[in-house]
């Protein structure tokens, strides 16, 4: 009896603890989703308010009615255009990403799947430029497509970012787990290794392609560093130079850099909200370097 | 006829065919990558090497050769000793703070039953966001230096005077800035990775435990989650700081006016700003490509220390 109660009431504290727990996990999440989304918010406030609004002392929670002079003001600049850079980012950002995974899944089936005598060699020689990381080398690499003639060209934004030896090891990992009996029977039917590889391989990969794909996609759209160092010409800037020129524009409109914010992010945000499963499982694999 | 006829000899001839076929084969599916690893990051690495020995200024052929005096130039300049000091400073806010609270985050997300993919979807979407757009909202409106910004609207309902944000070396609240713009946009990241390594622990440990005796909570969390994270903890430490030490976005795009010597970007200049400035600036590309391979020795010294006293530590427990 007097053990029953006891485990009883003892139960009964776990149970109470266990829900003040949850409630204070519930609480905690809410609170700090707050956070993560007050940018978001104050991006969109500002693209929507009128200038005098946004640089008054009181904050003005919501822009109500919503002013559309951001976007006419975002559109009337003439110095950086938000709409070339757009257009330039998603030529840049697509070929990229096409190039990039037909090229490296390429490169990945033939390390984990062609006989090749030399073949570790030629992995190693990938795996070592794993060590160096591309941002620290922009100085060497410009000094070459310099000397190329590709300075403010798009060949010289998008060509040396099609070569990743990151992405050819996870393809070639994900390779050597594919079943190579459905391989050897193409084989046996009388296709050749392009036969098997488009055919068999290629449709059964779908999801690692997108997966890669959309990382490398959001990495090339969101590039600071070698858009800024190669497109010195306002032709090829992409939206994220148009954006960070706005910041030392002589004049700053709040409202239209917002508004331009608020457009660049726009493309992604939909990407992320539709394609979360392929983005998660590519941040997995992106995650295993180191 | 003729096949039955060669049936004899045909083990060698075949076999050499196969074997030149199939070497053709590997370099048409390789050779494109090879070929671009090649032109775009070897030949870069060894002329940028070369270049780093010779006089390169306003031109990317090497003139004069100078020796190692651009790596003395480049390491006995105070302003490339201050950027390293400067990763330094920023790596002890960001490596950390990046731990923490990306583990904290997946815990939370991971102990919720409902709206797990709502919390993790909102805190995943900053990644979405470039630190352009981000480095913007943070100088321009959320820590803006006058009061409409958001940070000194919220200290002005505390009572607090506004604080100019990032115009000031002292008190040094640009860290501030610089260390939250970067933690918004990479701990969701992070916290994919921690929620993918919890999801790894096998529930029957801590049942296990709950049977003998443990309780929920920190002893759980201290026995079995946070030894069983090792392998995730170790690469989330390893990634946050080789990222740290290549930032360059958010510390030129918070701190640059655009307008030379009265920027603020003199305030925190990592390696890789004050390199961009050395070669792109000043078209100095010999010290530019100097300075860069004192950084790839860094980061390999780094790569290598910290694979070894993980290692070690792996091969003891």
């Amino acid at each position: 009896m007097t053990v029953n109660t006891q485990t009883d009431t003892g139960r009964r504290v776990i149970d109470r603890s266990e829900r003040i727990a949850i409630v204070l996990n519930y609480a905690l999440l809410i609170f700090l989703s707050i956070i993560f989304l007050i940018p978001f918010y104050v991006i969109l406030r500002n693209a929507f308010l009128p200038s005098k609004l946004i640089t008054a002392f009181d904050w003005t929670w919501l822009p109500m009615p919503p002013s559309t002079n951001g976007w006419r003001d975002l559109l009337a600049n003439t110095n950086a255009n938000i709409v070339d850079g757009l257009r330039n980012s998603l030529v840049i950002a697509i070929l990229q990403t096409v190039g990039q995974i037909a090229i490296c899944s390429f490169a990945g089936y033939g390390l984990a799947r062609i006989p090749f005598k030399y073949s570790n060699i030629v992995f190693y020689a990938i795996l070592v430029t794993l060590m160096i990381p591309g941002a620290v080398t922009f100085v060497p690499l410009f000094v070459l497509v310099a000397s190329f003639g590709w300075i403010s060209t798009f060949q010289g934004l998008i060509i040396p970012g099609l070569f990743s030896g990151f992405n050819t090891f996870l393809f070639r990992n994900f390779f050597l787990n594919f079943p190579k009996e459905l391989e050897e029977a193409g084989l046996m039917d009388g296709l050749d290794h392009f036969g098997v590889f488009f055919r068999l391989v290629l449709p059964n990969s779908m999801s690692v392609m997108m997966s890669l794909g959309v990382i490398t996609f959001i990495g090339a759209w969101n590039s600071f560093l070698w858009p800024l160092v190669i497109g010195q010409r306002s032709e090829t800037w992409t939206v994220q130079i148009v954006l960070s020129t706005f910041m030392t524009a002589q004049t700053v409109n709040l409202p239209a850099i917002f508004m331009g914010a608020a457009v660049s992010i726009l493309p992604l945000v939909i990407v992320f909200l539709f394609m979360q499963r392929y983005i998660v499982e590519g941040v997995k694999m992106s995650g295993i370097k180191g | 006829m003729s096949v039955m006829a060669s049936t004899p000899s045909a083990p060698v001839k075949p076999k050499s065919n196969t074997r030149l076929r199939n070497t053709l084969t590997f370099w048409a599916f390789v050779g494109p990558l090879a070929l671009g690893l090649l032109v775009f990051v070897y030949i870069p690495i060894v002329w940028g090497f070369i270049i780093s020995f010779f006089e390169a200024r306003q031109t990317v052929t090497p003139s004069q050769f100078v020796g190692l005096t651009n790596y003395v130039d480049m390491l006995t300049d105070p302003n490339f000793v201050k950027a390293l000091v400067t990763f330094l400073i920023f790596a002890v806010f960001i490596v950390p703070t990046t731990f923490f609270l990306s583990l904290a985050l997946a815990l939370l997300v991971n102990n919720t039953t409902k709206g797990t993919s709502f919390f993790r979807t909102v805190f995943f979407l900053p990644t979405a966001c470039s630190y352009v757009v981000a480095s913007m909202t943070w100088r321009m409106s959320i820590f803006n230096g006058l009061p409409f910004g958001f940070a000194n609207i919220v200290l002005g309902w505390l009572g607090v005077a506004p604080i100019q944000w990032i115009n000031k070396p002292d008190p040094p609240y640009f860290w501030i800035v610089l260390v939250t713009v970067r933690l918004w946009l990479q701990l969701g990241f992070y916290m994919i990775l921690f929620l993918a390594g919890l999801q790894e622990i096998d529930r029957a440990l801590y049942e296990a435990a709950l049977v003998d005796g443990a309780k929920r909570g920190w002893q759980t969390f201290r026995h079995i989650t946070f030894p069983l994270l090792r392998n995730t903890s170790v690469s989330i430490l390893l990634l946050s700081l080789i990222a740290a030490f290549q930032a360059f976005d958010e510390f030129y795009n918070v701190l640059s006016t655009g307008v030379g010597s009265s920027s603020n970007i003199t305030l925190a200049r990592p390696p890789l700003v004050y390199i961009y400035q050395v070669a792109m600036a000043d078209q100095n590309y010999g010290r530019g490509a100097a300075g860069a391979f004192i950084l790839v020795a860094i980061i390999i010294a780094v790569t290598i220390v910290q694979g070894r006293l993980f290692g070690l530590g792996r091969a003891e427990a």
